[in-house]
């Protein structure tokens, strides 16, 4: 049936287009079938990024387009490397994706030990545990601001009945010291289950016979779980950090949707710093050199990385 | 077969027909381009009558004010054509004249007659000249705004707490008119159980993320004795921004976020604002006058629970507000520029005005707001023409948005975060509007 329709295709096709397709190599033919994505790549990020490259040594500003655009050769970077609001938004991107990961790794990987262990209604739960991760980061973000409101929201007054302290007091979006936390919070309590989904993937993919050779020896379960359960699943628990590592350290939508960056500039980090310096003070040169620098840093952070997961997964 | 290919015909020509009459009719249709609030609604409004009169249709493209320089500051950078009028916020015109994205207006104002002489001073200096203070006008003043207050006028006169309040601070209860006696009363008020309910001294703006924060501060700052630059001196901030006077505005302003705002309040704008006064959290609310209308009207508060007062007066009996609004202006990238400057003529005319002002938004000309009947016509009518004359504006230069973000960060790091002092806050503002002064090669 598929030859007789291939036959039929090949007789459709006119013979001067066919002759061409003939002289084609199997490689060329290969290139023709990428050259679109490949091109369309090039258009949309290949081609921009080194525009950004361009630009990061220019005074160039978007809302000035008569202006004369000088070249200020590296006097963008020395400036955003020297400061100080800069090193401050880093250190609190660097705080944010340390915590997130952390307690996202820790408890998404006792989610998904719990659940491997296949309980009853294990399924029910399962399903119940990944609803907050499909959800949009917009709902997300607006309905913890409400959740976190100290005189209507839920969560001040769920923390006011445990711990007795007024729920007006309890401002975790405006109070400097819970202004960080209350971010971490709402991204654990979104991401987990993704971490929990990927280590369960790792868990489930380890052979039941390991265990049975274990049980044999009589090692015990704590035995068997720091010599055969966290060694087998760590390429998984690694790769889900890298997955949120990444994500996190751009993470935009939901610092600007809670706080704003705010109070202050207590939970600024390098994305907001970004978006503010691009596209409300209209420093594009500048930003386009600030963008490079992350860029980088994600990019060689995330080599490193993948390079020690590789160590890891040859063990 | 014939019959067929007729039908097709005659469809094919129709179709063309409507399409080629409808856009003769729209040919002329006029976009104009503003923040999505309740003026715009007016603005919808009396503009039926301009097509009424002239055949030319209007479309509007509103967008909210948290958007509402994003969008339109990239549709002029970008050379756009959506806009064929556009109210742009006062501080837009340095930038917006400098880069040449408003057409000039002297030479029509000329032809047509239009005094700049007829409208209200300040905002033909606000929303119309630039350079500042020389006859180079940009925009027609079209709706004048001013930041002012509202209180409860409904609890200032309740006897128990007249009684109590004089008691405690020796004068009677009622709009402040300095800025010791605002925080006194906002003091009073703050947790205060009145009908059953918690309430609290004063919403102000604290907003962070576009430009509240720095509206807010700056209306108390000015009244302290804040001054942008040295008067003889242009672009000379050192011992003017960060004078002791300012200092004291500053830490006044931080004062009373501390001590008197509702809990949670750390990014507070006109929207939260008014949400705020009306739902009775509030015994005062600082806002821009734009908001009065609907306050007035409002079931809860308004009618004869609300009242309106200046921005009280500094330490040393200076007193000014922050000016807000816009004028309208022809966007030179427009295809329709005929058709808009008709616009600008007809928007400019008194009964025009005058209806503008009866529809809920701001006319700024002297024809209408010093009419007799005009402080009479609106309980909050004295209180804008009163505000109106005091008023300042924050820079309005082509680099205003990195000057703005300067000092967004600075007041907010100081004022709702507490970071480091009100000293500092101004000293490193002086430091950064200085840089960005010196990259724009003006020092």
């Amino acid at each position: 049936m598929l030859n007789r329709t291939a036959e039929n295709v090949a007789r459709a096709t006119p013979e001067p287009l066919a002759r061409k397709v003939r002289g084609i190599s199997d490689k060329g033919l290969a290139w023709l079938f990428i050259s679109p994505t490949i091109l369309l790549l090039l258009a949309i990020n290949i081609f921009p990024l080194f525009w950004a490259i361009y630009l990061s040594f220019t005074n160039y500003r978007a809302n000035r387009p008569n202006e004369v655009v000088k070249n200020l050769g590296f006097a963008n970077y020395q400036r955003i490397l020297g400061d100080k609001d800069i090193w401050l938004a880093m250190q609190t991107t660097a705080h944010f994706v340390f915590w997130t990961i952390l307690l996202q790794t820790l408890i998404g990987f006792t989610l998904a030990w719990l659940i491997d262990r296949k309980f009853r209604g294990h399924a029910f739960w399962t399903t119940l545990i990944l609803v907050p991760m499909m959800l949009s980061p917009a709902v997300v973000g607006n309905f913890w601001r409400f959740l976190y409101e100290p005189q209507i929201g839920l969560f001040a007054y769920a923390i006011s009945f445990v711990t007795r302290i007024p729920p007006t007091d309890i401002q975790m979006l405006s109070n400097v010291s819970l202004a960080p936390w209350s971010i971490i919070i709402v991204d654990t309590w979104m991401w987990t289950p993704y971490v929990m989904l990927i280590c369960l993937a790792g868990l489930r993919s380890i052979p039941e016979y390991i265990y049975e050779a274990a049980e044999v020896d009589r090692a015990s379960n704590w035995r068997q779980f720091w010599s055969i359960t966290l060694p087998m699943a760590l390429p998984f628990i690694m790769l889900a950090v890298l997955f949120r590592g990444i994500e996190n350290f751009k993470m935009f939508d939901m610092v600007n949707l809670l706080t704003g960056g705010g109070p202050g500039s207590t939970t600024e980090v390098a994305s907001i710093t970004l978006k503010r310096q691009a596209f409300e003070s209209w420093r594009t040169g500048y930003s386009s050199a600030f963008a490079i620098i992350l860029f980088v840093a994600v990019f060689g952070l995330a080599n490193i990385y993948v390079k020690a997961l590789n160590k890891v997964k040859q063990r | 077969m014939k019959s067929r290919l007729k039908l097709a015909l005659g469809l094919t020509s129709a179709i063309t027909a409507s399409t080629a009459v409808s856009n003769v009719a729209h040919a002329e249709d006029l976009t104009l381009c503003w923040a999505a609030w309740d003026p715009a609604n007016a603005l919808v409004e009396l503009s039926k009558d301009f097509t009424k009169e002239t055949g030319i249709g209007m479309k509007f493209e509103f967008v909210p004010w948290t958007n509402y320089a994003d969008r339109f500051l990239n549709e002029l950078n970008s050379h756009g054509k959506l806009c064929d009028l556009i109210i742009g916020d006062s501080q837009w015109i340095g930038g917006a004249a400098e880069n040449g994205h408003y057409v000039k207006l002297n030479d029509f104002f000329d032809k047509e007659k239009i005094s700049m002489d007829d409208f209200v001073p300040a905002t033909v200096v606000g929303y119309s000249e630039w350079p500042k203070n020389t006859p180079n006008y940009w925009a027609l003043p079209a709706m004048g705004d001013v930041v002012g207050w509202t209180y409860r006028k409904d609890w200032f006169s309740k006897p128990e707490l007249q009684k109590e309040f004089k008691e405690k601070y020796g004068w009677d209860l009622g709009p402040p008119t300095t800025f010791d006696q605002l925080k006194q009363v906002a003091e009073f008020f703050q947790k205060r159980e009145i009908d059953g309910k918690t309430v609290y001294g004063a919403s102000i703006y604290t907003e962070r993320g576009s430009e509240g924060i720095t509206m807010g501060a700056m209306d108390v700052l000015y009244s302290h004795g804040f001054q942008y630059e040295n008067p003889k001196k242009p672009y000379e901030m050192e011992g003017f921004v960060n004078s002791d006077k300012s200092v004291k505005g500053l830490e006044f302003y931080k004062a009373l976020y501390d001590c008197c705002t509702p809990p949670g309040a750390s990014n507070s704008y006109m929207g939260e604002g008014v949400d705020a006064f009306k739902s009775g959290q509030v015994a005062m609310h600082m806002n821009f006058a734009f908001t009065w209308p609907g306050l007035q009207k409002d079931e809860n508060v308004g009618g004869d629970k609300i009242g309106y007062f200046v921005n009280p007066k500094g330490p040393d009996g200076e007193q000014f507000a922050q000016l807000g609004g816009q004028g309208i202006s022809v966007v030179s990238y427009s295809d329709k520029q005929e058709a808009a400057l008709k616009y600008i003529k007809w928007f400019a005319n008194k009964d025009v005005q005058a209806k503008w002002w009866s529809l809920g938004g701001y006319s700024c000309l002297n024809a209408v707001v010093k009419d007799p009947a005009f402080p009479a016509s609106q309980p909050y009518a004295q209180t804008f023409l009163d505000s109106m004359a005091i008023v300042k504006d924050f820079w309005a230069e082509p680099s205003y948005a990195p000057l703005l973000q300067a000092s967004q960060k600075r007041f907010h790091d100081y004022v709702v975060a507490g970071q480091g002092s009100a000293k500092d806050a101004l000293d490193g503002l002086v430091k950064d509007w200085t840089q960005v002064f010196q990259d724009d090669g003006k020092m």
